[in-house]
């Protein structure tokens, strides 16, 4: 570290939604000419840490200092004027606009108060080429790229604002090999130019490539900060991963599980994404689904449930082959599919409607007689509910929007058990929520299949498939690769597992 | 008793009151200018005018809850209208059918819609504003070719206008059994509850098992039902059915929807605040025709009370 | 030419809006017994320039995902206003025209504020404040009348070399009003924000203004195509079935015209053709001797046919959820 005055520092920063804690007492320094790598496991509070810097959310205390000066950023375009330009996870490109257009979207040059659509295609082309990305075309519409181009743009946007700190974060999930290449030669050409670069990335391989200093988050807290290669990968996973997190999981069932399958899936087959994917799974067991994030499991999920039009192969429900074309019929009594979905927010609950209401949905049929419910039924199993998973909620009457995150999961889980579900799909259930939270869920995880349901459980956190998982499928690229049974899920065997394709066919496959 | 008693209280919500206190208000201000206006006749009046609207209103606050809008109400009252009179034309038969066609008539308009708006996801707004086009360029076609018989029958004009039961108006009868209906509806059926999952989001109401289209299709059949019943109780009211006689009903609908705390975006409404809302814009409109203001000031005071009343309880949250 | 094929792409929805028009209008004039003569030409252009500033103006307010049901209002309003103000000498009249088109934009303004800083939605907004807008017209003109300044109006009607004038006044409100709009940063503002608000906001894009901007303009397009209106019927009406009419077919214009009921998408431009579109189906029925009686409901079905066309996309999903947006 430099002996003047750093860059960009963050001191002693706290974040709070809600009740929950995001970022608790956090530090980070940032010096130009250096990449910055800021690691974490999902929650760890990084997210919240660039939103902070880029000012797209305040913090409720704590200092930031440019240059020695405190500031505080009120909108993302203060951060910007400051020098301070993020590349977000979620694309903050506008569909509806051309590639030029969104590159130049603030500040574009202008003649006669107009905007100089000449000077404008100059500079995007510009931009595009220091992004290294220079076959899009500047007169693309967003919408029409596919998300590895759009995320170019993304890049290309942020170079053309001339920041003194660039924030990647998850910035290389969408590309392809080719593009990660490229992109790397860019960031270390800028490195060399004098900008100080924030790299946020799951992946190790690569801040080993690209990181100069490494800060470590964990539960929202700062845990070290270190020159990249002073510490050992094991080191730093321990960091990451912190000591608390060993003893959560419950005790597996020391036998694997016999038995006819509750579910049978053979050659299933969905558009280009998902290929010839056969398994069984057994009442009882608890099924992982592995690989890196986006090869295909969730659309697996999707299918089983009806929700994909154009799916070819078999699933077969306790021996009889299922036609389910709509979740109606995947949740309907003798196949008693239930599935638990990855954005809570917008496909798990109704934020604004009560918890009651949000609970009894999937089960209303089942608690209602020609169409009326029955009130005092539903009153029973809701409380019954409430109890099993020991949901905190003023009352049941309040929006289920206003109970904390884990407690709104705790919803979503409940209000699937309500139905009885033999068949229980889960899609990264435990994101974003507190680690209490995310133990009772095991429990009940193991507690559901101990009683004799099927299990399918899709995590992109490592330790939930190891804790958890009978066995594990590991995915990629669409297809089931690699089938991993109890003492083999290792952290190790997951990893090399979900990359061991990429390690032969790199040059030519995408990654993420 | 102890257990509905705060179910009723809670569902009563700050902007339902609302809509209460500035129809109290609404009286007081006009016993200021006339004791009339407290006078059991003249509120059992604008009751039974009232329960015209009513009867749009209900079928629009199910559309508005589930995120939609439904524009062809003014045709679609034309339709109930004329297509009653006309099958009041077909002999004893026809007039004994006459109220249940025309119904019947406006479901299928409202089944159009629903199919549209449901199945091939064109945008409400504009596939209704479609459909009240073809009810229009239907009906056009009817008057003009055939010069039919528009002449309400006499039980229409009964039930539109005439009384029975404790000097109240039949017309306000019908409007409570179907507000009754709309309740029991919306709180305690399958159908109800899946109305509001969908109007707070259709993705999660889908994923949650729910027949999100069909509920969709069907609540735009009782919109067209509903809005045609009004149509029917219209041409009793006036005898006859006429051209634009929907017109006057669309805006009204939609704002005392509104009004009554209903959100325009979907999900969250109460039908009380509904007939508050109602009972709101009637009110409104009869004093201040009442009052002798002339129709430009009638028009600007409606639309500027409207506006300070949503804007001092009809705000959405502000975004981020 | 690559840069012709993003050109095609993002000005599709105007191109086949004006490529319906020019078959329609050309079947039209086709079988008209006066042919394609300044004639028949002037009065289609009288007619359609009106619908089609209403439709710019619904335009601006649906780019940024917003609808605006005030546009008829505002064109009722600013028809009654001229006919009070825009008469006497040259210094008087245009006095009076300036007069009509401030009036256009303190309404489009006043929703616009309501919208942004009441945070009320637009529907409900322009609902309410179009009641007041008609309630101002019947005040300013309580029964039809009035009057206009002739030499003005009988030279905005008639041709020039074969030009119906009107339509070179929609040129130039185009040349004036929406080609700097569409090339300034606020007009492009006014695209993002319809397109993805919180993507704007992160992108620093300044939205409040936009939108205000967005309202202010369409007011002043109301206000204009009223003012039109005057000029060709010399004289005021305050109707409310007027001004309905003229706000659902702004609707319906915009659609046929291409642009997105979801805001982000199209252009005033094709707007101009959706309401060219809407106004020769009837013209069209006239020529084929077809009953009258018909019209209305040739043109709501072609109008449900015309929006129905993209639910073809539909039997491409693949992925149900994405029926729900």
């Amino acid at each position: 570290m430099s002996d003047g005055i750093p860059l960009f520092e963050m001191r002693n920063i706290a974040k709070a939604y809600g009740g929950v804690r995001a970022l608790e007492d956090a530090q980070l320094t940032v010096e130009s000419g250096r990449i910055h790598a800021v690691l974490g496991e999902n929650g760890a509070g990084k997210s919240t840490l660039i939103k902070i810097m880029s000012g797209v959310v305040q913090p409720d205390h704590g200092i930031m200092r440019l240059d020695g000066t405190e500031m505080r950023f009120a909108t993302p375009k203060a951060a910007n004027a400051a020098g301070i330009v993020c590349i977000f996870q979620e694309l903050s490109l506008i569909p509806d606009l051309s590639v030029a257009d969104n590159i130049a979207i603030s500040g574009a040059p202008k003649r006669f108060g107009l905007i100089d659509r000449k000077a404008q295609r100059r500079f995007a082309e510009e931009a595009l080429a220091r992004a290294g990305a220079e076959d899009i075309h500047p007169l693309a519409l967003v919408k029409d790229l596919p998300l590895s181009r759009r995320q170019m743009v993304e890049i290309a946007k942020a170079l053309g604002r001339k920041p003194r700190i660039l924030i990647l974060d998850e910035a290389t999930s969408a590309l392809t090999a080719g593009d990660v290449a490229k992109v790397f030669t860019v960031l270390k050409r800028l490195r060399s130019e004098g900008l100080a670069l924030l790299y946020i990335s799951h992946r190790m391989q690569e801040i080993d490539e690209l990181a100069d200093d490494c800060s470590v988050f964990r539960n929202g807290r700062h845990v070290a900060s270190y020159l990249q290669g002073s510490k050992s990968r094991g080191e730093v996973i321990e960091m990451m991963i912190g000591r608390e997190y060993s003893h959560v999981f419950p005790a597996k069932p020391a036998d694997g599980k016999a038995g006819a399958p509750s579910l049978e899936v053979t050659n299933l087959a969905w558009s280009q994404r998902l290929n010839d994917i056969s398994f069984k799974a057994r009442p009882g067991e608890i099924v992982g689904l592995g690989g890196l994030d986006g090869q295909g499991q969730r659309e697996l999920l999707l299918a089983l449930f009806g929700v994909l039009r154009g799916v070819s192969g078999d699933i077969a429900v306790g021996g009889e082959v299922r036609n389910l074309k709509n979740p109606r019929a995947a949740k309907a009594g003798a196949t008693g599919m239930a599935l638990i979905p990855e954005d809570r927010k917008t496909e798990g609950l109704m934020l604004p409607m009560s918890v009651k209401d949000n609970l009894t949905l999937p089960a209303l049929d089942s608690l209602a007689k020609a169409g009326i419910i029955d009130r005092q039924r539903e009153k029973d199993e809701v409380d019954r509910m409430v109890k099993l998973l020991a949901i905190k909620a003023a009352n049941l009457d309040i929006p289920v929007g206003a109970l904390s995150g884990g407690n709104q999961q705790k919803v979503v889980i409940a209000k699937w058990l309500m139905i009885g579900p033999k068949i229980i799909l889960l899609n990264d259930p435990t994101r974003g929520i507190d680690v209490g939270t995310k133990q009772e869920i095991y429990q009940l995880l193991r507690k559901l299949a101990d009683e004799g349901a099927t299990i399918l459980f899709y995590s992109t956190d490592y330790d939930e498939l190891i804790g958890c998982c009978d066995r594990v499928l590991v995915m990629y690229d669409g297809s089931i690769v690699r089938e991993l049974k109890g003492a083999e899920i290792t952290e190790h065997a997951l990893v090399s597992s979900a990359f061991s394709i990429n390690e032969t066919q790199a040059g030519e496959r995408q990654i993420g | 008793m102890t257990r509905t008693l705060p179910d009723f209280v809670t569902r009563l919500d700050k902007p339902v009151l609302a809509a209460f206190g500035c129809i109290i208000l609404l009286l007081l201000l006009g016993s200021l200018y006339s004791s009339s206006f407290l006078s059991p006749e003249y509120l059992l009046q604008q009751l039974q005018v009232a329960s015209f609207l009513g009867l749009i209103a209900t079928g629009m606050m199910l559309v508005i809850l589930l995120g939609q809008i439904d524009l062809s109400v003014p045709w679609v009252v034309t339709v109930g209208g004329m297509m009653s009179t006309a099958a009041a034309g077909w002999g004893p038969m026809g007039a004994a059918l006459a109220i249940p066609f025309g119904i019947l008539c406006g479901m299928g308009m409202g089944l159009v819609s629903g199919i549209g708006i449901a199945y091939l996801r064109v945008p409400s707004m504009i596939f209704t504003l479609g459909v009240n086009a073809v009810a229009q360029g239907l009906m056009v076609l009817w008057t003009g070719g055939f010069a039919p018989q528009d002449h309400a029958t006499d039980t229409m004009h009964f039930i539109a206008t005439g009384r029975t039961i404790l000097n109240i108006p039949n017309a306000l009868f019908v409007w409570g059994v179907v507000a009754a209906i709309a309740i029991f509806i919306l709180t305690r059926t399958t159908f109800g509850r899946a109305v509001y999952a969908i109007g707070n989001r259709e993705r999660a109401a889908y994923l949650s098992g729910l027949p999100t289209q069909r509920v969709m299709m069907l609540a735009f059949m009782a919109s067209g039902g509903l809005s045609a019943a009004a149509g029917v109780l219209l041409a009793g009211y006036s005898t006859k059915a006429y051209q634009g006689m929907g017109d006057p009903y669309l805006l009204p609908a939609v704002a005392a929807v509104v009004l009554g705390g209903t959100n325009i975006l979907g999900g969250r409404g109460s039908y009380v605040g509904t007939i508050a809302g109602v009972i709101l814009i009637t009110l409104l409109q009869s004093m201040l025709s009442v009052m002798k203001i002339d129709e430009a000031g009638r028009q600007l005071i409606y639309g500027a009370v409207i506006i300070s009343m949503l804007l001092v309880y009809g705000r959405q949250k502000k975004a981020g | 030419m690559g840069d012709f094929r993003y050109w095609l792409a993002e000005h599709k929805g105007t191109l086949l809006a004006f490529a319906v028009f020019v078959i329609m209008f050309g079947v039209y004039t086709g079988n008209h017994s006066a042919g394609f003569s300044p004639m028949v030409v002037m009065t289609a252009a009288n007619k359609g320039v009106l619908l089609a500033l209403v439709a710019m103006a619904q335009t601006l307010v649906v780019l940024t995902a917003g609808i605006d049901l005030s546009v008829g209002m505002i064109f009722v309003l600013a028809n009654c206003l001229a006919s009070q103000v825009v008469v006497g000498d040259t210094g008087q009249t245009t006095l009076g025209i300036i007069c009509v088109l401030g009036a256009g934009v303190l309404c489009g303004a006043l929703n616009g504020a309501i919208v942004i800083y009441g945070r009320l939605q637009p529907i409900v907004t322009t609902l309410a404040t179009g009641a007041m807008f008609y309630g101002v017209a019947l005040w300013l003109r309580p029964v039809p009348g009035g009057d206009v300044n002739s030499d003005l109006a009988d030279a905005l009607t008639d041709q020039v070399g074969g030009v119906p004038t009107s339509l070179l006044v929609l040129l130039g409100i185009v040349a004036l009003v929406w080609v700097p709009l569409r090339r300034s940063e606020v007009g492009r503002a006014i695209y993002a924000i319809g397109s993805s608000e919180p993507a704007a906001y992160m992108s620093g894009v300044s939205i409040d203004k936009a939108r205000f901007t967005a309202y202010a303009v369409s007011g002043l397009l109301s206000a204009c195509g009223g003012l039109m209106l005057t000029f060709i019927t010399y004289s005021g009406e305050a109707s409310a079935s007027i001004g309905g009419s003229y706000t659902l077919n702004s609707i319906a214009a915009v659609v046929i015209g291409g642009v997105s009921l979801f805001g982000g998408a199209g252009s005033a431009i094709g707007a101009i053709f959706g309401a060219f579109v809407l106004r020769t189906i009837g013209d069209l029925l006239f020529v084929f001797d077809f009953d009258p009686l018909w019209q209305p409901l040739f043109q709501g079905v072609i109008l449900l046919l015309a929006v129905t066309l993209g639910s073809f996309r539909l039997l491409r999903l693949k992925n149900r959820l994405d029926l729900f947006g």
